[in-house]
């Protein structure tokens, strides 16, 4: 990018407000073409398909293999079902995307703008349908500079937005079905009765598709996202990224030129290009790294009976070897062969990939050992603060807790509750525990899939009073007649000064 | 285009070989990078949205404090109280309808009743009762097991309805701890061993003389109400005297004060300030504070 007189002739007159430059992307063929169709069918199967997807949980559960519950605060991913006390779950999904984010840029440029970001996907599924229906992008540019158009001119381009909207209410469709169960909703759309919030969010989503893959496309790459802006960070000498190689498309020149170098000045690059930028002007914030600029220049090449890979996935480190070893060397297959021979193989293990692997791993370990140590059963104690004690009739001193019982299975348990730590002769009790075990502990029921709140009161007679600072005990919840703790947490008893 | 190119050579950074804006701070010239032509549209937008928006929205002296949509804050907050009031009144219903044992019973009605219960509890009773029920001198406590008038679910909710020496209820609990002193029914030296006597029914007298003086005083005066030993008597909301809970005070000076003086606390009557389903509620919510009571 030390070429400034590239910008002179046309940015010398710039106003302040630029009109938008259309961009009619060419078709074209080839390997990168090849994957980012695998990637889109995969990415829009998964979106369109997951929330049909059935998984057993058993009477009286959702049976949706992914969904939001908003109605009855879950979150249920396969087996997991995940509460909104839990919302750290989320919160590390979101940290392992982003680090995902910024390991991939650094190895491979930004193949998420490329190849996976809904933008990208959703705008080639729309380009797809707009070459189907409009023609290839000549066609496309004769049809917009006509002055009047033709009614088979306005049927095309009916139909084009008809098919644009259409795939945008199945988007908006399928969104929604990932807050509610899908063939329900099949079903209450065709019976005309989905709610109208339903009915509202499909309509944003449906809208904001339609919106965005249909007419801003590139506009939201290059003015809305903000990751092209700071994507400079991540990338080193040694991240691929789609790129011309100058040293030996320089200068360009036709074929039959014998000083030219192997860019022919085609401009198929520039033509397939979705977001309309010159790969050859180096590295740039427009550019999304799709590498259909890559499939371009190798059919041509091929065409010319030259190597192929003038625009490639390449490190900038190898950019410059390959240009300092061919400073001398004339252009054509000798100069060719010279800078292909100092290029060396891309460093996938350096520092940084560590550092993001190592955070990887770290938050990857933190969720699992978090999902694995989690209880089915949790209980949570509130200890009354107003009045601290209640002093009773008798000279006794009572603490009264507020116990609460998660229980995230689906069958209601019946557990005792045991207090441990109290002074000699204290007793407790649960407000409204009519059953107690043979011994003699209150019996409480859990709240299957729910919480379940209970009063403990514990006493302690006159002559084993607590001492002030406060006794520690532990409430435990044993199974009726004993066996193992399934819940315990600790609290203090407290008593008056003395 | 050549006029163009013919402008001034300022207006060019010569780095970059781009045009700035032409503003200047302190030598730094500003890069002209365009804005796009939709944004300028989009912020169009914005400016004729908040002109309809200032119109329709209370913004403008003329179009007086609600907007041509006749929209108040006031009155959104009054829709979503309705709102929520429907939305819970079938809960309400249901809790009019059952008796407090049947609330208990019920952990869906029990939960709502003890989460309505502390908002009503911290409305209504918590200024004298304390945040926790925890009383004050006066105010008798509701997280202890010394109960005036009665402590299961029952006789809480007849307490709350009808509340205590209510003025202005009928049904209301009425008794009278007399004047001994003030109205010359006892001498102070009586009232003064009637107070050692009622120390020694909890163990805590120090002058067994005066307390076998103050034991007649108190068979002819007070037994009648309080019990021959000081047990109390809930018909008459007579406060047992033999134990360690003690409302107004319970050293020989406070006792002898309540001798003398009388004592009669009032709690208003809530049947008619309450519905009958935050009673209810009310009911619950006290009774979980200290109920041991059934």
């Amino acid at each position: 990018m030390d070429k400034p007189e590239a910008f002179a002739p046309d940015d010398r007159n710039q106003p302040l407000y630029a009109d938008r430059v259309r961009v009619y992307p060419q078709a074209v063929q080839g390997r990168v073409r090849r994957a980012k169709w695998a990637i889109l069918i995969a990415c829009l199967g998964l979106y369109y398909l997951l929330p049909w997807l059935r998984w057993d949980r058993g009477p009286g559960q959702p049976d949706q293999a992914v969904l939001v519950d908003m109605a009855r605060g879950r979150l249920f991913f396969f087996q997991l079902e995940i509460w909104p006390q839990e919302v750290y779950y989320l919160t590390g999904l979101l940290l392992l995307g982003a680090i995902a984010i910024f390991a991939a840029t650094a190895l491979f440029g930004r193949v998420w703008c490329g190849f996976a970001c809904p933008q990208t996907v959703w705008t080639d599924l729309f380009m797809l349908v707009e070459r189907w229906i409009e023609g290839d992008r000549n066609a496309r540019m004769r049809r917009d500079r006509k002055p009047r158009w033709s009614a088979g001119d306005k049927a095309r381009k009916l139909a084009k937005h008809a098919a644009w909207l259409a795939i945008a209410a199945v988007t908006g469709g399928a969104w929604v079905n990932y807050f509610t169960d899908a063939p329900q909703l099949a079903r209450d759309l065709l019976a005309f009765e989905a709610s109208t919030t339903i009915l509202g969010f499909a309509a944003l989503f449906t809208l904001t598709t339609y919106l965005l893959a249909g007419w801003a496309r590139e506009q939201v790459c290059t003015y809305m996202c903000p990751w092209p802006r700071f994507q400079a960070a991540m990338l080193d000498a040694d991240s691929l990224a789609v790129s011309y190689r100058d040293w030996r498309g320089e200068p360009r020149g036709k074929a039959q030129d014998p000083g030219a170098g192997d860019c022919v000045d085609c401009r198929a690059c520039v033509n397939v290009c979705p977001t309309g930028v010159d790969i050859r002007d180096g590295l740039q914030m427009a550019c999304i790294n799709c590498g259909l600029c890559i499939d371009a220049c190798d059919g041509i090449m091929a065409k010319l009976g030259r190597p192929t890979g003038l625009v490639a996935f390449e490190t900038i480190g190898n950019l410059a070897a390959a240009e300092a070893a061919t400073r001398a060397v004339p252009p054509g297959p000798a100069r060719c062969g010279a800078g292909m021979a100092a290029r060396r193989p891309a460093r996938l293990l350096r520092a940084r990939s560590w550092v993001y692997a190592g955070a990887m791993v770290v938050i990857v370990l933190a969720m699992l050992v978090g999902l694995a140590l989690r209880q089915p059963l949790s209980l949570e104690v509130l200890r009354d603060r107003a009045p601290l004690y209640v002093r009773l009739a008798d000279g006794g001193i009572r603490n009264s807790y507020t116990l609460k019982l998660s229980d995230r299975r689906h069958d209601a348990a019946v557990l005792a509750v045991a207090v441990e730590g109290l002074p000699a002769g204290a007793a407790w009790q649960v407000l409204g525990a009519a059953r107690h075990d043979a011994a003699g502990l209150p019996l409480v029921e859990t709240r299957p899939d729910g919480v379940a709140e209970f009063r403990l009161f514990v006493t302690a007679p006159h002559y084993a009073l607590p001492a002030e600072e406060g006794t520690p005990v532990t409430i435990r919840l044993l199974p009726p007649g004993g066996g193992a703790t399934q819940a315990a947490a600790a609290t203090s008893f407290l008593g008056p000064r003395r | 285009m050549d006029d163009h190119s013919q402008r001034a050579p300022a207006d060019i950074d010569a780095v970059t070989g781009r045009t700035t804006t032409g503003h200047e701070w302190d030598g730094i010239r500003e890069l002209n990078t365009p804005l796009p032509k939709w944004w300028l549209w989009t912020f169009y937008a914005c400016i004729a949205f908040a002109a309809v928006w200032v119109v329709l929205y209370p913004a403008l002296p003329m179009t007086g404090a609600t907007g041509l949509l006749g929209h108040t804050a006031r009155g959104d907050a009054e829709r979503d109280r309705r709102e929520q009031a429907a939305a819970i009144e079938p809960m309400l219903a249901r809790l009019r309808a059952a008796t407090p044992a049947q609330i208990l019973a019920d952990p869906d009605l029990r939960g709502f009743a003890m989460a309505g219960g502390r908002m009503a509890f911290a409305n209504a009773c918590a200024g004298c009762h304390g945040a926790g029920g925890q009383g004050a001198p006066g105010f008798p406590s509701l997280a202890d097991d010394e109960w005036l008038w009665g402590g299961d679910l029952a006789a809480i909710e007849e307490t709350i309805r009808h509340g205590i020496r209510a003025p202005d209820d009928d049904a209301t609990r009425n008794s009278l701890m007399p004047r001994f002193v003030a109205d010359g029914m006892l001498t102070v030296a009586q009232a003064a061993d009637a107070a050692e006597y009622v120390l020694a029914l909890g163990g805590r007298s120090t002058d067994g003389a005066s307390a076998i003086r103050g034991a007649a005083v108190f068979a002819e005066n007070c037994a009648s109400c309080h019990g021959e030993r000081g047990q109390g008597s809930r018909e008459m909301g007579a406060p047992r005297l033999d134990d360690r809970v003690w409302l107004y005070g319970g050293d020989k000076a406070g006792i002898l004060r309540t001798i003398s003086l009388g004592r009669n606390g009032v709690m208003p009557a809530w049947e008619s300030r309450l519905d009958a389903a935050t009673i209810r509620m009310l009911v619950i919510y006290l009774h979980s504070l200290g109920g041991t009571e059934q």
